[in-house]
């Protein structure tokens, strides 16, 4: 092996290595691999589409660009619209990522930073074993745990000091847009905690010295140093959690009442595109009324990719300009 | 090597059982713990029957797709269903009662402990959203001497499609007015109230919620111990579902229409309780295979015969003699 290493470099400069030595090199069956994984990935994605797409006809002919735009939803008199859901499911996923994203990153932060290793560790297996519980056990928490608390503690002190807020008025029956988006939260920052975690676990040991060597202290190097260098990770884990919030089914039908309707409260009942997919599609009888639940599929997923874009932008604009 | 052994021995005594019969189903969740009885008992006979209890509309998607052998509803199909099934396949589909059931109201008053009294009226006023208080005159009027208290009713329904809520709206579109604008579907757009996740579901959010109001199936409700209400029927009396009240129901409707696609909701019976239905299986008229055709002719004549008998032990309510008749010359039918 010694003897024969200096030689090796003089061989591949004299003459490039021709496709079938590269083939016997292996660079090129890892490349053809790796790239036949990768497309079909986005033939399985497109295969989604085109399904959804197809399906959908009899509801896209019969309401258009309307669909999205009503919000009537009556499988009586055949007439479809997508809006109450559309913003159920904007604003529990959103109201959600407002509670994970400060909570996440703070406990990612004490984990990566502040907390003795063994103890990180031990928390850390814990917080990972939150993202395995089966969607459906949050659900029933929900109902009979989280609800009850949050009609009897939380409800009381909202409407006490915020009551004059719209999103704090109405009645309170339990299931709302705010055990919805409580549930989510709880059931996302597992994802931004343990991935965070490992983001700024990864930053280079040498920057946390080079800031304490100039004299920052302990939170001034975690604070301007370690963060900024991990933002784009952390960035990625709010994206992951806001995929598994826009797309929960199970844990949010059980919560959010099941009521297409429109209100500003936070405490009243509403409705998500996955949950009215998951609850009517088993009984829908009727062309129309199949398309149009296949359609919400296809709203739903057009909805994920326009704010992923979107989130995508405002990251992109706004690290530029802080650069 | 042993272990290969008994493999052998097992697949070869499997073989016989793989050259049974094999039917597949899917449908209605309602009826399902009974057919699920009913087959496991019927594959002594030497029919393999696998049923997925997919929903109602599942089942009408199933059989006019030709995926399954037999569909199973919780809701007749209307006229146009059929026709649009025989013009697609050349032959009919049949629709065949196997069980009786019941819808009963529920509510979460604590301090009630009289059953309380509702009309159809009533109940389509509460789940119209026009009556909102527990002390309506009209609650008032049909409960004598229940302190009713004044507090806000709250709506309870059924998120998903379900042949309850069917059976539900079917009722109410039937006595008032105002509710057949809303319409009856195994779900409809609810003017007002909570939807939950089924039957438990329903039962949970009333458990939690003081003044609330819902619908649960009368097995469900027997077998969880729920309170339930009296609802009046067409003859003016206040009945509480069971089986003999929902039995009345099924008897006291005697002109079936030749189709099977018989609405028991609002029964005439003096006795009858008012928000009770069948359920179905749908078979087509022709079934290519000799094979299975004897086979689910077989079935479906031992489960409205000798099948009926075992439906009481799971609170299900059998069938009346007049609709077994009717049955067996549609069974005839299959060809």
């Amino acid at each position: 092996m010694a003897t024969s290493f200096p030689v090796e470099p003089r061989v591949i400069v004299r003459s490039p290595r021709t496709f079938i030595e590269r083939l016997r090199g292996g660079d090129q069956i890892a490349l053809l691999t790796t790239l036949v994984c990768a497309v079909t990935i986005i033939v399985v994605v497109a295969l989604i589409v085109v399904e959804l797409w197809m399906n959908s006809q009899p509801a896209i002919k019969a309401f258009g660009w309307h669909f999205l735009t009503s919000s009537t939803w009556d499988p009586n008199a055949e007439k479809f619209g997508a809006l109450p859901f559309i913003y159920g499911t904007c604003l529990t996923s959103a109201l959600a990522l407002l509670i994970a994203i400060p909570l996440g990153i703070a406990a990612a932060i004490f984990l990566a930073e502040m907390a003795p290793p063994q103890l990180s560790n031990l928390l850390t297996f814990l917080i990972e074993l939150l993202a395995a519980v089966p969607s459906v056990i949050y659900g029933l928490l929900g109902i009979f745990v989280l609800v009850p608390l949050i009609r009897d503690c939380l409800v009381p002190v909202l409407v006490k000091f915020f009551g004059y807020l719209p999103i704090f008025q109405g009645d309170f029956y339990g299931v709302s847009f705010l055990s919805a988006s409580l549930v989510l939260s709880v059931m996302v920052a597992p994802f931004i905690i343990s991935v965070s975690r490992e983001v700024l676990l990864a930053v280079p040991v040498e920057q946390r010295e080079a800031a304490l060597a100039v004299g920052a202290t302990k939170w001034e190097a975690t604070w301007q140093i370690v963060l900024p260098n991990a933002s784009t990770g952390i960035i990625g884990s709010v994206f992951l959690a806001l995929a598994r919030a826009l797309g929960e089914t199970m844990a949010v039908t059980m919560v959010i009442g099941n009521t297409p309707k429109i209100t500003a409260s936070l405490f009243s009942p509403g409705y998500s595109i996955a949950a009215v997919i998951a609850n009517e599609f088993a009984e829908a009888s009727g062309r129309l009324y199949v398309s149009s639940l296949i359609f919400l599929g296809l709203v739903l997923f057009g909805l994920t990719i326009v704010i992923n874009a979107v989130a995508r932008i405002l990251v992109l604009t706004t690290t530029q300009r802080s650069a | 090597m042993k272990i290969i052994q008994i493999a052998v021995a097992v697949a070869a005594a499997a073989l016989p059982a793989a050259a049974q019969v094999q039917l597949t189903g899917a449908g209605a969740t309602f009826p399902a713990p009974i057919y699920q009885k009913w087959f496991s008992e019927y594959a002594s006979k030497g029919v393999q029957i696998n049923y997925q209890p997919i929903g109602s509309g599942g089942g009408i998607r199933g059989i006019n797709e030709g995926t399954v052998d037999f569909g199973a509803s919780d809701m007749p199909l209307d006229a146009q269903q059929l026709k649009n099934f025989k013009d697609k396949h050349g032959y009919d589909l049949l629709m065949l009662p196997t069980v009786v059931g019941a819808a009963v109201p529920v509510y979460n008053l604590p301090r009630v402990t009289a059953a309380l009294r509702f009309t159809g009226d009533a109940l389509a006023g509460i789940y119209l959203g026009k009556i909102t208080m527990w002390n309506a005159p009209e609650l008032k009027a049909a409960n004598p001497g229940v302190n009713l208290p004044a507090q806000k009713i709250v709506v309870v329904h059924r998120s998903e499609g379900s042949g309850t809520t069917f059976c539900f709206t079917d009722y109410l579109s039937k006595v008032n007015a105002g509710w057949a604008a809303v319409g009856k579907n195994t779900s409809v757009n609810w003017p007002v109230g909570i939807g939950a996740k089924g039957n438990d579901g329903v039962a949970g959010m009333i458990r939690q919620q003081k003044g609330a109001i819902g619908y649960v199936e009368l097995i469900y409700a027997v077998n969880n111990h729920l309170p339930y209400g009296l609802v009046r029927n067409k003859a003016g009396q206040f009945v509480k579902a069971d089986i003999a009240s929902v039995g009345a129901a099924a008897a006291s409707v005697t002109e079936l229409p030749p189709d099977l696609g018989i609405s028991i909701t609002d029964a005439p019976g003096k006795d009858a309780y008012p928000i009770s239905t069948y359920t179905w299986l749908l078979v087509p008229s022709k079934i290519e295979d000799a094979q299975k055709r004897q086979a689910i002719k077989g079935f479906l004549k031992w489960a409205i015969t000798s099948g009926q008998s075992e439906v009481g032990a799971l609170d299900y309510v059998p069938l009346p003699k007049a609709v077994v008749a009717a049955e067996e010359k549609q069974i005839a039918r299959i060809q």
